[in-house]
């Protein structure tokens, strides 16, 4: 059973994407009930410091922190992967999960935010080299040596998704990002 | 490298899709939640679905149909028409959708962006524009489906929204709309090269060549269209195919 973690973003998509590819979930609702599930996904469209806060005000933050360093396989879609890091130029003074190492910085492109399907180059099973995912994102991971296993180019290279030992996180949303996406949900979420 | 989108436009009326030409002088034009499914399967990169009418009966509908098309359609959904209130904006987000366009209300009422900014992000946040040529040749913000003048000059308006948190632009020719013209790509590129958000073209699209001249000429991120698509002219993968051809980054 896949536990989703709610922090109040919108999750219909995720749950949609979920259904259609027949896992069975459901959402994490009390904190000492955690440990029953066997991966946890942390989705999100929203703001670093909203999903930090919520986690707190939850009760969440700790025993979430604990089942990630107990080896719990995790996923952090979108911002559910920036808050791995030490925090974020959206949230300054607001602490990440701090599992990762760095600081989300904010896009310097042209146009912000990046939204669209962009091309991946990837070293993951997980994610098709050369196939388009989609991102909607205003904030970024950078490129890190030995943990992004995924970069992609938004007028400059940034982490497109990282692995960890247990901990993935991905910089696109798979929920919204077609058929590649399903399939990228498919095999982690089988993946023993 | 970033690819430009496609985006099929549905525009609903009584629970079907229709179409018509300088907003009005509607024809049917399929199912709504077929349509919306074929499309996805077709290749488009996120799927418009407008409410043309914003009655209370309507929006139900609309509501009851764009939680249909998001249990089948795994791109992002963009939800509009007669958006009036947050609860409107919150509603079609837990419906579904991915993003959600504010036309009237915003004019009315600035601040609904910056609200809706505050509480959805940005990305959630759409300014819908509609826009006509006056014989000055400044353009002027339209309201109400196109009926009212607002006065605004098109680009003051726009600087606003995005500062108010418009996270993209939708920006929609009045005087080509439904007439397969093909889009204002002088306007298209003055707006492009004006504001740091995404835009969206749309109005006038008649051809594949006007597709690829959104992007090319017009600078545009994204192409939205509708009759070229729904009365089976061009298939989504046809039209993105060529595009590739013509050199313009797309996701086949």
């Amino acid at each position: 059973m896949i536990g989703v973690v709610h922090w109040g973003g919108n999750i219909g998509s995720l749950l949609n994407a979920l259904n259609r590819i027949s896992v069975s979930y459901s959402l994490v609702k009390e904190p000492d009930r955690i440990r029953d599930f066997d991966k946890l996904i942390l989705p999100g469209v929203g703001n670093f410091a909203a999903v930090m806060d919520s986690l707190k005000q939850q009760g969440l933050l700790e025993p979430l922190l604990q089942e990630i360093l107990n080896g719990i396989p995790y996923l952090g879609i979108c911002v559910g992967m920036q808050v791995l890091l030490e925090g974020s130029e959206e949230a300054i003074g607001v602490a990440g999960l701090s599992l990762v190492k760095g600081i989300c910085r904010k896009f310097k492109a042209k146009k912000v935010p990046q939204v669209g399907f962009n091309s991946v180059r990837s070293k993951t099973r997980y994610i098709e080299n050369g196939g388009f995912y989609y991102f909607v994102n205003s904030y970024y991971c950078d490129v890190m040596e030995n943990v992004s296993v995924a970069i992609a180019n938004y007028e400059g290279e940034f982490c497109a998704a990282l692995e960890k030992s247990n901990i993935f996180g991905v910089q696109f949303h798979p929920e919204k990002s077609g058929e590649l996406g399903l399939k990228f949900l498919k095999d982690w979420c089988y993946a023993d | 490298m970033l690819t430009k989108r496609v985006i099929p436009c549905l525009d609903i009326k009584n629970g079907r899709v229709v179409k018509g030409i300088k907003f009005d002088d509607l024809r049917d034009a399929g199912d709504v939640v077929a349509l919306a499914r074929q499309y996805y399967e077709e290749g488009a990169d996120e799927i418009a679905m407008l409410d043309i009418t914003a009655t209370v009966e309507n929006r139900k509908t609309v509501i009851g149909l764009i939680k249909q098309a998001a249990e089948s359609v795994f791109v992002p959904i963009l939800a509009g028409g007669g958006v009036r209130t947050l609860s409107d904006f919150e509603a079609l987000l837990e419906a579904g959708a991915d993003k959600v366009s504010f036309n009237t209300a915003a004019v009315r009422q600035p601040s609904i962006l910056t609200q809706a900014a505050d509480r959805f992000g940005s990305q959630a946040v759409v300014i819908a524009c509609d826009t006509r040529k006056k014989e000055n040749n400044e353009y002027t913000v339209l309201i109400e489906g196109g009926r009212t003048d607002s006065g605004l000059e098109l680009f003051k308006w726009l600087k606003e929204a995005v500062e108010r948190g418009a996270g993209e632009i939708l920006l929609t020719s009045w005087d080509l709309d439904g007439t397969q013209k093909g889009y204002d790509l002088e306007l298209l590129e003055k707006v492009s090269n004006s504001f740091s958000v995404p835009l969206i073209a749309s109005g006038g699209a008649g051809s594949s060549d006007d597709i690829a001249d959104a992007f090319l000429k017009g600078k545009a991120d994204a192409a939205l269209a509708a009759s070229i698509f729904h009365f089976r002219k061009y298939t989504i993968k046809e039209v993105k195919q060529y595009l590739k051809e013509k050199g313009v980054e797309v996701r086949l």
